[in-house]
C-alpha cells in the first residue's frame, strides 16, 4: 500500500487502535487535517485551545489507560500543548503528541510558526523525535506508541515537518507490529533476591504500612493490591495519585497520607517500623521534612522506575520492576513462607490506629449556615454513589475531593497531582465522557481553576459531552489565601478576584444549563436536579464559605506526626448569604 | 567524588543535548564532556566527568540510564582504569628560553608540534594531573592559548563498555 505522508500518519493512529486525537489545526498541519477529513475511523476533537486538547487527551488515558493522543501545529499550537505535556509526564501518563514542524528546508531560519518543539518539549517528555524522512515515519509512531505505554509511561512527542506529510509524495506502507530499541527494555518482574528479603522483612514486621501510589493504578495492579493488603492484614494508605487503587471505604484503609492526608495515615507512617511502598515515588507533598520522615522504618519501595528509588529516601529494599508481577511474586512467597505476620503485633498496631482514627481529623462544622465545600463532595458521592468519575482541578477544592469523596475503583479519580496544573479538569472531563459516555463525570473545580481552560466549554457542546461541573466558587483563589493566612499573616496578596464572571450566565452562553446555590439545604437537590439532566452539560456554581481551610495539614517544613489540625468549628461570617 | 562517566549513546542528533539538558534540569555538575562517534557508526561514546556524593552519582546514572537513546553506561571510578587527556599549549618563546620549554616538555613527554620565531606549540597527552602539573612548571606569563580535550578513559584489562 503506497500512501504520502499524512495519510501514514492517520493509518498509523487506525491501526494502533487510536479512538480519539484531540487536537486543533494549523498551517504546519493541513496536509493531516486533510487526510482527516477523508477517513471516519480515527475520530478528531476540535478543541478551543491547545492546552485543553492535552488535558482532554490525559483525561481519556487516565480513565482508560490506553494513550492520549494530541495533533497540535507548529508554533504556538505547540507551545501552548507545552502545559499539557508537563502535567502528564509529571503523572506518568501514556500519551503521543504530533505536532506540525515547518518544513525541513526552512527549519532553523527562524520561519513562521517556527519554535524548536524538540528542544521546548526535551525536559518534559519521556522522549520525543523529529521526523526527518517520511519512509521512517510509521516506525517513529509505532515507536512513540511503544515508548509511551511501556516501563514507566509518559509523553512522546513526534514533531513532523510540513513537507514530511507532502500528498504528493507517497511511499510504501506498513505498520509495524513490534518494535525494538536496544537501548530501551524496561524491567518487568523483580529480583527474586530482593523479593525474598521483603517478604522476610514484612513478615517480621510489628507496626507495617503499605504506601501505594499512582503506579499501581498505571501499571494495573490494583487487583492484587487489594489481595497483598487483605493477605497481610496490614493497614494501607494511598497518595493523591494512588487514590482508587484500593477500596478507600475498606477498614485496612487510613485515608490519604501527605500534607492533607489524614491524621492517622500519617501518624501511622511517622511510627511504622516497616513501610512497604509500591509505585509511589515520595514526593515532597507525601513527605513533609524529610529529616523527619519516618525515623523508624526501613523501607522497601517497589518501582519500575529505578531513578524513582532512594532518590529523595533511601530505602532498603528496592525492587524494580512493574507492581503487578511483582505483587504477584510476593504473595506467592508470602503464602509459601512458614513465618506469619506476629497476631499479637499487628493487634496492638491497629489498636494505636484506631485511637487516632478516633481524632476525626475530617469532621467540619456541619451546622453552618454557609455551605462547607466539604459537606457539597460528600453529597455529590450520594448523589452519583460514589460512582462517577471525578476530575478536578488544582487547589483547595481538588483536596476536598480527594479528602470526601472516596474512592473505591481505580481510574476514577483523574487529577493534575505532580503538575498541579490549574485547568485540567473541564477538558480532563471532557476527556472521560468520550471514553464513557454512560458514566457520570463531574469536574470538581474552583472560581480560579475553571477560568484558566473555560473556553472548552464550547468542545463540550460541540461534541455532546455532558459533564456536571461542580464549582466550588469561595471568590478566592483559595489555597494561596489558605497559605498566606497560614504564612504571612494573612496579607492576601493577589488571592482574591475582583470581577468573577457570572458563571451561570456564561453556561447558557456557551449553551449550556447553569444554576447557582448559595444554601446548604439547595446543595443535594439541586445535584440532583443537574444530575438528572442525563444530555446536558450543567455548571453548578456553589457559593461557599469563603474562609473554610483545608484540614488537617503538615505545614511546610514539618514532619508527619506534626499535623495542624482543626481547631474546633470556626465560625465564618466572611460572606453574607444573599 | 569525582567520577568518569563512560556512555554508549544513540548517534542521533539531539542525544548530546538530552545528556547536557539532564545535567542542567536537575542541577548536577559537569566539569568535561567529551563525544565522538565509536567503531559503530550508530553509537557514539560520550565521556563524562563529574562531582558528587554516592548519592548524587547513583542518581545521575540513573537518569542518564532513563534517557531513551544512552544504550549503556559504565562509572570507571568504580574500577581500575587509564585516563588520558590531550593538550595542546602555544607558549611565547625567546631565544632564551627554547632551551628551557624544550627541556621541560621532554621531561613530560611532551612534542613540539608547531615552531614559529616566536613560539612553540607543545602537545601532551596523560592523566588531567600530569596536565596541570606542566601548566604549573612553566612560566604561566609566557602561555598564549591552552586547548585541553577534557579526559576519556578505558577500564583496564578485559572487561569494556560495549554492545
Amino acid at each position: 500500500m503506497e500512501l504520502n505522508g499524512a495519510q501514514i500518519v492517520i493509518q498509523s493512529l487506525k491501526d494502533e487502535g487510536v479512538e480519539y486525537i484531540f487536537g486543533y489545526p494549523g498551517g504546519a498541519v493541513l496536509h493531516l487535517y486533510d487526510a482527516i477529513f477523508q477517513q471516519d475511523d480515527v475520530k478528531h476533537i476540535l478543541v478551543r485551545h491547545e492546552q485543553g486538547a492535552t488535558h482532554a487527551a490525559d483525561g481519556y488515558a487516565r480513565a482508560t489507560g490506553k494513550p492520549g493522543v494530541v495533533l497540535v501545529t507548529s508554533g504556538p499550537g505547540a507551545t501552548n500543548a507545552v502545559t499539557g505535556i508537563a502535567t502528564a509526564y509529571m503523572d506518568s501518563i501514556p500519551m503521543v503528541v504530533i505536532s506540525g514542524q515547518v518544513p525541513s528546508p526552512v527549519i532553523g531560519s527562524d520561519a513562521f510558526q517556527e519554535v524548536d518543539m524538540v528542544g521546548i518539549t526535551r525536559p518534559c517528555v519521556k522522549h520525543n523525535f523529529l521526523v526527518k524522512d517520511v519512509t521512517k515515519l510509521a516506525e517513529t509512531i509505532k515507536k512513540a506508541f511503544y515508548v509511551a505505554t511501556t516501563g514507566r509511561p509518559g509523553p512522546v512527542v513526534v514533531d513532523v515537518p510540513k513537507d514530511i506529510t507532502d500528498p504528493r509524495i507517497k511511499v510504501p506502507y506498513k505498520y509495524p507490529k513490534k518494535v525494538v530499541i536496544r537501548s530501551y527494555n524496561p524491567a518487568v518482574t523483580g529480583h527474586k533476591g530482593q523479593i525474598k528479603k521483603a517478604v522476610d522483612l514484612l513478615l517480621t514486621a510489628q507496626k507495617p504500612i503499605i504506601y501505594a501510589g499512582g503506579g499501581v493504578i498505571l501499571g494495573e495492579g490494583s487487583k492484587e493490591l487489594i489481595e497483598f493488603t487483605r493477605l497481610l492484614e496490614f493497614p494501607i494508605t494511598n497518595t493523591l495519585m494512588g487514590l482508587g487503587a484500593y477500596p478507600a471505604t475498606d477498614k485496612q484503609f487510613v485515608g490519604m497520607l501527605g500534607m492533607h492526608g489524614t491524621y492517622e495515615a500519617n501518624m501511622a507512617m511517622h511510627d511504622s517500623d516497616v513501610i512497604i511502598a509500591i509505585g509511589a515515588r515520595f514526593d515532597d507533598r507525601v513527605t513533609g521534612k524529610l529529616d523527619e520522615f519516618c525515623p523508624h522504618a526501613q523501607i522497601i519501595h517497589i518501582d519500575v522506575d529505578p531513578a524513582s528509588i532512594s532518590k529523595t529516601v533511601k530505602v532498603a529494599i528496592p525492587i524494580v520492576g512493574e507492581v503487578k508481577p511483582v505483587l504477584e511474586q510476593m504473595m506467592e512467597m508470602i503464602r509459601e513462607s512458614k513465618k506469619k505476620p506476629s497476631k499479637k503485633a499487628l493487634e496492638n498496631w491497629w489498636k494505636q490506629i484506631d485511637e487516632w482514627r478516633a481524632v476525626k481529623c475530617m469532621e467540619y462544622d456541619r451546622n453552618s449556615r454557609l455551605i462547607k465545600p466539604q459537606y457539597v463532595i460528600e453529597q455529590l458521592y450520594e448523589v452519583t454513589k460514589g460512582e462517577a468519575y471525578i476530575t478536578s482541578d488544582v487547589g483547595q477544592h481538588q483536596m476536598w475531593a480527594a479528602q470526601y469523596y472516596p474512592f473505591d475503583k481505580p481510574r476514577h479519580w483523574i487529577n493534575s497531582g505532580g503538575l498541579g496544573t490549574m485547568g485540567f479538569g473541564l477538558p480532563a472531563a471532557i476527556g472521560v465522557k468520550l471514553a464513557f459516555p454512560d458514566s457520570e463525570v463531574a469536574c470538581v473545580t474552583g472560581d480560579g481553576s475553571i477560568q484558566m481552560c473555560i473556553q472548552e466549554l464550547s468542545t463540550a457542546l460541540q461534541y455532546n459531552t455532558p459533564v456536571k461541573i461542580i464549582n466550588l466558587n469561595n471568590s478566592y483563589l483559595g489555597m494561596v489565601r489558605q497559605w498566606q493566612e497560614f504564612t504571612y499573616e494573612s496579607r492576601y496578596s493577589h488571592s482574591y478576584m475582583d470581577t468573577i464572571p457570572d458563571f451561570v450566565k456564561l453556561a447558557e452562553a456557551y449553551g449550556h444549563v447553569g444554576m447557582r446555590v448559595d444554601k446548604p439545604e439547595e446543595v443535594r437537590p439541586t445535584l440532583e436536579e443537574a444530575f438528572a439532566m442525563k444530555d446536558r452539560t450543567v455548571f453548578l456554581d456553589i457559593l461557599t464559605d469563603r474562609t473554610e481551610n483545608v484540614y488537617p495539614m503538615i505545614e511546610s517544613g514539618k514532619g508527619h506526626h506534626d499535623m495542624t489540625l482543626r481547631v474546633a468549628s470556626g465560625t465564618s461570617t466572611d460572606r453574607e448569604l444573599a | 567524588m569525582r567520577h568518569i562517566i563512560s556512555i554508549l549513546i544513540e548517534n542521533e542528533s539531539g542525544a548530546l543535548s538530552r545528556v547536557a539538558g539532564l545535567f542542567s534540569a536537575r542541577g548536577y555538575n559537569i566539569e568535561s564532556l567529551t563525544v565522538a562517534p565509536t567503531e559503530d557508526a550508530s553509537l557514539s561514546r560520550m565521556t563524562l566527568v563529574t562531582r558528587g556524593s554516592d548519592d548524587i552519582i547513583e542518581q545521575i546514572t540513573k537518569q542518564l540510564n532513563k534517557l531513551i537513546d544512552v544504550v549503556k553506561l559504565i562509572d570507571l571510578a568504580d574500577s581500575v582504569h587509564i585516563e588520558r587527556e590531550l593538550m595542546m599549549v602555544k607558549i611565547r618563546t625567546t631565544e632564551q628560553t627554547r632551551e628551557e620549554i624544550r627541556g621541560m616538555a621532554a621531561i613530560f613527554r611532551g612534542k613540539i608540534i608547531d615552531v614559529t620565531p616566536s613560539t612553540y606549540v607543545v602537545e601532551m597527552t596523560g592523566p588531567s594531573s600530569k596536565l596541570d602539573a606542566f601548566i604549573a612548571a612553566i612560566d604561566g606569563d609566557t602561555i598564549i592559548e591552552v586547548v585541553r580535550s577534557g579526559p576519556t578513559g578505558i577500564s583496564r584489562g578485559e572487561k569494556g563498555l560495549h554492545l
